[in-house]
């Protein structure tokens, strides 16, 4: 340690970070229209990707506003995932008291499969939008709980006792030593949260499309699977596999551009 | 004059049943350099946060008639503390880190731009302001830290193994820094250490604490006059310095 500063670190090269994959993907793509087309599969029984491409572009009127109809539930789920969950976490950390008497219930909330409840959701809850969103938000709110909890909970202690030196108020605490070092543990919930927002809202349409309701991606898949459209199933699958990327690029990005000063998982090394 | 801190038969007994020091007697003039030196787990830190009202003492009694009350939220602004990590707030840079004593007592930043700028450039810092901490080496974080102690004022200054971490060389020279502040501001100084060599380089007054409890088990003054620096480190009046302080801790560990 010597007393001048450190140098910035750079990270991977481009060309790898994006190309590597991207060569990947393109040549299982190949291989699988290859495979159909040497094997003349019927595309009743599995379509290649040109032939999904094709149904894509084909039923985009009815997909679009699918996709919109997910992509809402979602989102909403997300946002009351994050506005509950980081305030109950603020809760669960201002008294050790209530963290010890709700904890058990959010845990047990998170381990019933979201597929065994929301058939009764969605008998109880009359509006269908507000029935998939309270879904999505089982399974979307705990990861943002129990991180967002832990990292309220992580403060330097050092810092702690400093705040009390200078006789700082609780509030003072949790807005200047809490809440910023939380930051990386509630992005990392964020997260995993996107994408369970996602699952939770594509599995209570699967549940409630059953009950012959709805409109989302789910909806169409189980409706095409009733006629045996496989194409349009598979252009279903990839536009939710879309949105989950999406979403989890989002993020990550987000977690980037917030912690790229300080935090060590989002600074770039060199070799 | 009345001491500044005086602390009277304090004890302290950790809820595991440790009693980590007993029966401290102890008076702190203002504008001393004083150093407690001692070995690991003697208790000197518990004395320094007993001090500073972090640790309440389980005995004995802690005055500061040279110090103001506590603030109606139990603040002590007039007392600065560096820990024996830096201590900083990742998340923001060096300019923020040194205005969260201030933010806390509730002024806005625009309004103590000013001070901070003084206490950034007191410990050499000038032009790092908006630098994160984990672009700097241990000794400018060391640096960020004392600017924060420093930018209330206080009057007292409390110093847990500050420099401990540190190589040598940085350490020589934040504690030629350290001297300099001292002498300028006309603060008193409490240092704890495990150093023979830095507290006889620093202080005014030794006190040497020895283990299990830990207890003052002698009181020396160091007369050499300040301002000292290198030239200080190498002269036989500080190598006879050193041995008389290294036989009372040896004494102090063997008792």
């Amino acid at each position: 340690m010597s007393d001048e500063p450190l140098p910035r670190r750079r990270g991977d090269p481009l060309w790898l970070k994006f190309g590597a994959p991207l060569l990947i993907g393109i040549l299982a793509l190949a291989g699988w229209e290859t495979m159909v087309r040497v094997n003349e599969i019927p595309w009743y029984i599995l379509p290649g990707p040109i032939a999904i491409a094709k149904t894509l572009v084909r039923d985009w009127h009815m997909l679009w506003p699918s996709l919109l109809g997910t992509l809402r539930v979602t989102v909403l789920a997300l946002i009351v995932a994050v506005v509950g969950g980081f305030s109950l976490a603020v809760l669960f950390a201002s008294a050790r008291w209530i963290e010890l008497s709700f904890f058990p219930y959010a845990v047990i909330l998170q381990v019933t499969p979201i597929v065994a409840i929301a058939p009764l959701i969605i008998i109880y809850i009359d509006n269908l939008t507000i029935a998939l969103l309270v879904c999505a938000w089982i399974v979307a709110f705990f990861p943002i709980l129990s991180n967002t909890t832990i990292g309220l909970n992580s403060a330097d202690h050092n810092l702690l006792d400093l705040m009390r030196l200078y006789g700082a108020k609780r509030w003072q605490v949790l807005r200047y030593i809490r809440i910023p070092g939380a930051l990386p543990f509630f992005l990392g919930g964020l997260r995993i949260s996107g994408g369970l927002a996602l699952i939770g809202a594509i599995v209570a349409e699967f549940v409630a499309g059953g009950a012959g309701a709805g409109s989302g991606l789910a909806f169409r898949i189980l409706e095409a699977s009733y006629r045996l459209e496989i194409p349009r199933m598979y252009a279903a699958l990839f536009l939710i596999s879309a949105t989950g990327i999406l979403i989890f690029l989002f993020f990550t990005a987000l977690t980037n551009l917030l912690l790229r000063r300080w935090h060590e998982s989002a600074i770039q090394r060199e070799g | 004059m009345d001491p500044l801190v005086r602390l009277t038969g304090v004890a302290k007994r950790f809820p595991n049943g440790t009693l980590a020091v007993d029966h401290v007697d102890l008076a702190i003039e203002a504008g001393s350099f004083v150093t407690l030196l001692g070995p690991s787990g003697c208790g000197k830190s518990t004395v320094l946060r007993m001090i500073a009202e972090l640790v309440r003492p389980s005995a004995g009694r802690i005055e500061r008639p040279g110090l103001p009350e506590a603030g109606t939220t139990g603040g002590h602004p007039e007392l600065g503390f560096v820990f024996q990590e830096p201590t900083l707030m990742p998340w923001a840079n060096v300019a923020d880190n040194v205005a969260l004593p201030l933010k806390v007592a509730g002024y806005a930043k625009a309004d103590v731009k000013k001070r901070i700028d003084e206490a950034i450039a007191m410990v050499g810092l000038e032009g790092f302001a908006h630098v994160y901490p984990r672009e700097l080496s241990g000794g400018m974080k060391m640096r960020v830290s004392i600017a924060r102690a420093l930018v209330t004022r206080p009057k007292l200054l409390l110093m847990d193994e500050p420099f401990a971490a540190l190589d040598e060389i940085t350490r020589f020279k934040l504690n030629n820094d350290l001297l300099e502040l001292w002498q300028r501001l006309g603060w008193t100084v409490v240092f704890v250490t495990h150093s023979v060599f830095e507290s006889v380089y620093l202080s005014n007054r030794i006190l040497v604490m020895s283990a299990r409890p830990g207890r003052i088990v002698a009181d020396v003054p160091i007369d050499a006059p300040y301002p000292r620096d290198d030239r200080f480190r190498v002269s036989d009046a500080y190598g006879d310095l050193c041995r008389v302080v290294s036989r009372h801790l040896h004494e102090a560990i063997a008792a």
